[in-house]
């Protein structure tokens, strides 16, 4: 029994033309046994920041309120918003802080670029070793039938639209292979003006 | 060996926990009370290892109870949630954790709405419909899956029930004849 294992639970993230998107499952199980199908892993960062979590769920709402503590300590010293490629940095260095003790988390970051709208996309280990991508990043139980699903769906530049229906075949494709993720999913996709956040119809069984 | 459970239904949760304080084979106890009032709107149901249990249940209680005299108003059902969470998280990464699990129900009179939390002894929350600890977690969440049950298979002999809605927490009996 691994505690990476033990709650279930998968997340992916891509780039596109102006855009990111970063979607998760919604499952919440205790090893084999389904707890709830409402558990979301992807979290609001700013307005054009994402953060999705995979591994233990009791670490996934421990940080998620420690990141939210510390965005807010950022915003407030430095009277500005913090940049995707700094809040990958700040993720990386509140892991690391645990280095002999870990949070059983391996975050997944989605972003826009300020002015540039460049999009940025990273994740990390438990220990936060940040992992750049420049195509898709993911977490999770189902994270070798993602990569698999990623690495033949995703293309380069795509538009919001198009990048919506990759991610989500993807993580569907990819959780539906996969007993301990699935049960829902939930899509965010990041562009300049807005965040589109839609529920997928997937397979509940 | 123990066994608790939780629905939420339009404007109530009702919980019931089994009664029974055994100790390895030995049966202490028929007739235990492991579901608290943690306020007027407010239901808890706990269970894991015995002494935890209690003293944790007790803590709780009397830390929401000192919230409520300070700001003269009792946390909501979701407020509450996030504490007790918090306490279980902050103690799992403790010299002395302590291992309860927890169902927490209550009614929130600022929107009309009943809640249900599942809480486990790591510190996992969720907001849920129906809810389940112990063995008769694989029974009760498949059975309340298809949305009836009509039985639960399990041979404790008796249960305390509890409600909480608009009009506050009460018990009510069950006939486990049927």
């Amino acid at each position: 029994m691994s505690i990476m294992e033990y709650n279930g639970g998968s997340v992916v993230a891509m780039a596109g033309k102006d855009c990111v998107a970063i979607a998760s499952d919604l499952r919440l199980g205790n090893q084999a046994l389904t707890i709830a199908t409402n558990f979301e892993k992807v979290f609001p960062v700013t307005e054009r920041i994402m953060l999705g979590m995979a591994g233990l769920a009791t670490d996934v709402l421990t940080l998620r309120d420690r990141f939210r503590f510390r965005v807010n300590m950022y915003t407030i010293k430095e009277e500005r918003e913090i940049e995707p490629e700094t809040f990958a940095h700040l993720v990386s260095s509140t892991l690391y802080e645990r280095r002999f003790g870990p949070y059983f988390i391996e975050p997944v970051i989605a972003g826009l670029g300020k002015g540039t709208n460049k999009p940025f996309i990273a994740s990390t280990d438990v220990i936060g070793c940040i992992n750049f991508a420049k195509d898709f990043v993911v977490a999770g139980t189902a994270t070798d039938k993602l990569f698999g699903v990623a690495e033949s769906l995703w293309e380069p530049d795509l538009e919001p639209e198009d990048l919506f229906e990759t991610i989500s075949q993807t993580l569907m494709n990819a959780v539906d292979r996969d007993a301990f993720s699935g049960w829902g999913a939930v899509v965010h996709i990041i562009t300049p003006e807005k965040v589109i956040t839609r529920h997928l119809k997937a397979r509940m069984d | 060996m123990e066994v608790s459970f939780a629905i939420t239904g339009k404007g109530y949760v009702i919980l019931a926990a089994d009664q029974n304080a055994a100790r390895s084979i030995i049966k202490m106890k028929a007739d235990e009370d492991k579901i608290k009032a943690l306020g007027s709107h407010l239901l808890m149901a706990y269970s894991g290892e015995p002494g935890d249990t209690v003293q944790f249940a007790e803590y709780v209680e009397r830390n929401l109870r000192l919230q409520q005299m300070r700001n003269n108003h009792p946390l909501r059902p979701q407020a509450a949630a996030s504490w007790v969470r918090r306490s279980i998280a902050d103690s799992l990464r403790s010299r002395s954790p302590y291992a309860v699990n927890i169902l927490l129900g209550g009614y929130d009179m600022a929107n009309k709405q009943a809640k249900l939390y599942w809480m486990d002894y790591l510190g996992t929350q969720v907001d849920v419909p129906f809810a389940a600890h112990g063995y008769g977690s694989y029974f009760a969440l498949s059975l309340l899956d298809r949305e009836v049950q009509k039985r639960l298979v399990i041979s404790f002999p008796s249960f305390k029930v509890k409600v909480v809605d608009e009009g506050g927490v009460r018990e009510v009996e069950l006939d486990m004849t049927v």
